[in-house]
């Protein structure tokens, strides 16, 4: 199990990285979406996987019989805040695409900025 | 207590703010006050680390290595002082006005939303709440910076947006490797069990994870490039408040957790480090000389001061690093002034291009006398804080024997006084290129936008008298930096025992 979630989590990385590299923002939100996935899945197999074992400890039970709940405490918290990540970098691709008709980061770029300085978007 | 309250009195401000009905002079009045509340609890946790040594408060009373610490060391205590001065700062310029669009969209809370990351991500004792207390504060940045949408604004927010998400998720996955072999992340815990592992092939990677994550916010070489592509384009006050307070994050993590985390001065991580904060000075200065642009002028010379603040985490020792804080304290204070600066330029022409200004002193002669000090400042020339704060980083270069680093470090000083020089006789002093009718109907520069600028550059002011005190503080903060036992004693407890260590 822990070697396919290694498996797993660095194809996320690598695809996730390779979109980032893309020159559309679409990829590129994909691509950090992705990219936070694989962090997640890879802080679930690094803390250890465990097969049906309780989070809580009871007294006179051996310690080894339990499941590390902090890992699954920090990957809910990364999927809380990668959610809210996510819904921001969207609006944002989409008021760009807005503004500039394309969604191409050559097309946006700070050249084809000065050509047309400063104007407030048609939004 | 007392040590959640920088945290707790933004975020009460922002509630409030939102709650308010959005008359303008109202919320000004409020997150004024707001700022102000914070800047006298951060003077009192300070005064309070001075007198008894490191303040930790356990929240919600779980014990050290289970819940969330909050931990004041003095290096942190100094960090929150200078948050919450430029906090008032960034705040009272609001009395000069805002934009009216802005100010519906929720500017005002934004502002005491991001103080309350920074603050948080100074007192934290835990690494995952140093995460967490990030991304609150790059969120708020991020909206900070895209609510009004101009095209170049939406273009640099994106750059700005993308390149701190791919840090963020550098952090996470240092963060779980981190916990998945230490089994801990309370900072303190962390600090007594990791480096007695040894585990030289997971210690180099973890490192390398680290200095990519954080050197991503705080703008060293090769990974800057997000910082000049979009610090230019935000009104002044959210360019200072940025400026000033968020790369100095970047640097601060860096410094505490690998003070913490790596302690052995021969890692190639510091060879690494000291060799990008050399390159990041040289860039930096050497991009600052090419750009026509005020803000974009700073923002390369904020990069190029990045390597100041990091060279002496790489030199490790108590001097260098003493010197490194220092040298951060003062360009906090600095760059969010020049920012501010550049407000007045907005205010009155419409523009930071240089080649459109000029001509300021022989309108105001005093403003342009007052901006003098903190553009000289930055460039180090004595006596001013700057020149305090580049003999304490550059004199223990020369004590480890590091000429070459030095060497490079007083040349980019000279490329910086040649910058600055430049920058005021181009803003400043040369004739107004168009007498344009715009200027002349535009009203003077009143107080409500010169106070912040006046109040900062007194404190820099102070900082050049009182440079003895103060350069021994911060060489007491590096000094307990490096002393890891204190800290860690401080955080666990009487139980830990020191030979454990």
């Amino acid at each position: 199990m822990e070697l396919l979630l290694a498996i797993v989590a660095g194809v996320l990385y690598a695809t996730g990285i390779y979109l980032m590299l893309r020159r559309r923002l679409a990829q590129l939100i994909i691509g950090l979406s992705l990219l936070s996935n694989g962090s997640n899945i890879l802080i679930l197999s690094a803390a250890g996987v465990t097969r049906a074992k309780p989070p809580l400890i009871t007294a006179g039970v051996p310690l080894e019989q339990y499941a590390d709940p902090v890992p699954q405490s920090l990957i809910l918290t990364a999927i809380v805040i990668g959610f809210g990540v996510l819904a921001f970098s969207l609006v944002l691709a989409h008021r760009v695409h807005q503004s500039a008709g394309s969604d191409d980061i050559d097309a946006i770029g700070p050249d084809s900025i000065n050509a047309s300085p400063d104007k407030p978007d048609r939004a | 207590m007392l040590l959640a309250l920088p945290i707790l009195l933004p975020l009460l401000t922002a509630i409030v703010l939102h709650l308010l009905p959005h008359r303008s002079r109202l919320l000004r009045v409020v997150a004024f006050a707001g700022s102000l509340g914070t800047l006298v609890t951060a003077a009192s946790i300070f005064v309070r680390v001075q007198r008894t040594g490191i303040q930790v408060l356990q929240v919600a009373s779980w014990p050290a290595p289970f819940g969330i610490t909050l931990v004041a060391d003095l290096f942190s205590a100094l960090m929150i002082v200078m948050v919450s001065v430029i906090g008032v700062a960034v705040t009272g310029s609001s009395f000069a006005g805002v934009d009216p669009r802005r100010e519906a969209l929720g500017y005002h809370p934004l502002i005491q939303v991001v103080l309350m990351g920074v603050a948080g991500a100074f007192l934290t004792g835990d690494i995952f709440n140093l995460y967490v207390w990030f991304e609150v504060m790059l969120i708020g940045s991020f909206v900070l910076m895209s609510l009004h949408r101009t095209r170049a604004q939406l273009h640099a927010a994106f750059t700005y947006v993308g390149l701190n998400l791919l840090a963020s998720a550098f952090l996470l996955t240092a963060i779980g490797l981190l916990y998945g072999q230490a089994g801990t992340l309370n900072l303190a815990d962390l600090a007594r069990a990791w480096p007695e592992r040894r585990t030289p092939g997971l210690d180099a990677a973890l490192s390398m994870l680290f200095l990519t994550a954080f050197g991503i916010k705080a703008g060293l070489f090769p990974l800057f490039f997000w910082l000049p592509a979009s610090y230019h384009t935000p009104p002044a006050a959210v360019g200072a408040l940025l400026a000033g307070l968020l790369t100095k994050v970047g640097v601060y993590a860096m410094i505490r957790v690998f003070t913490l985390l790596f302690p052995d001065p021969n890692a190639s991580v510091y060879s690494v480090l000291l060799l990008l904060s050399a390159v990041t000075m040289v860039v930096g200065l050497i991009g600052a000389l090419a750009q026509r642009d005020f803000r974009r002028v700073l923002s390369f010379n904020l990069v190029g001061h990045i390597g100041f603040t990091t060279v002496g985490l790489a030199l490790w020792t108590p001097a260098a690093l003493g010197g490194s804080i220092l040298y951060v304290l003062h360009h906090m204070l600095v760059i969010s002034t020049l920012f501010l600066v550049s407000g007045l330029f907005l205010r009155q022409r419409r523009t930071t291009d240089l080649n459109a200004l000029g001509g300021l002193y022989r309108t105001q002669p005093g403003v342009a006398c007052l901006a003098l000090i903190p553009l000289f400042s930055l460039a180090g020339v004595p006596p001013l804080s700057g020149f305090v704060a580049k003999v304490g980083v550059v004199g223990p270069m020369l004590g480890t024997g590091q000429y070459l680093v030095a060497a490079v470090a007083l040349g980019v000083s000279l490329l910086t006084v040649l910058s600055m020089a430049r920058l005021w006789e181009e803003s400043f002093w040369k004739p107004a290129s168009v007498p344009s009718s715009s200027s002349v109907g535009r009203p003077r520069l009143g107080a409500a936008i010169l106070a912040p600028i006046v109040f900062l550059v007194s404190l820099t002011i102070a900082l050049m008298v009182l440079a003895g005190p103060v350069s021994s503080m911060t060489m007491r903060a590096a000094e307990q930096l490096l002393d890891r036992n204190t800290y860690v004693h401080a955080v666990l407890g009487e139980g830990v025992p020191r030979a454990a260590r």
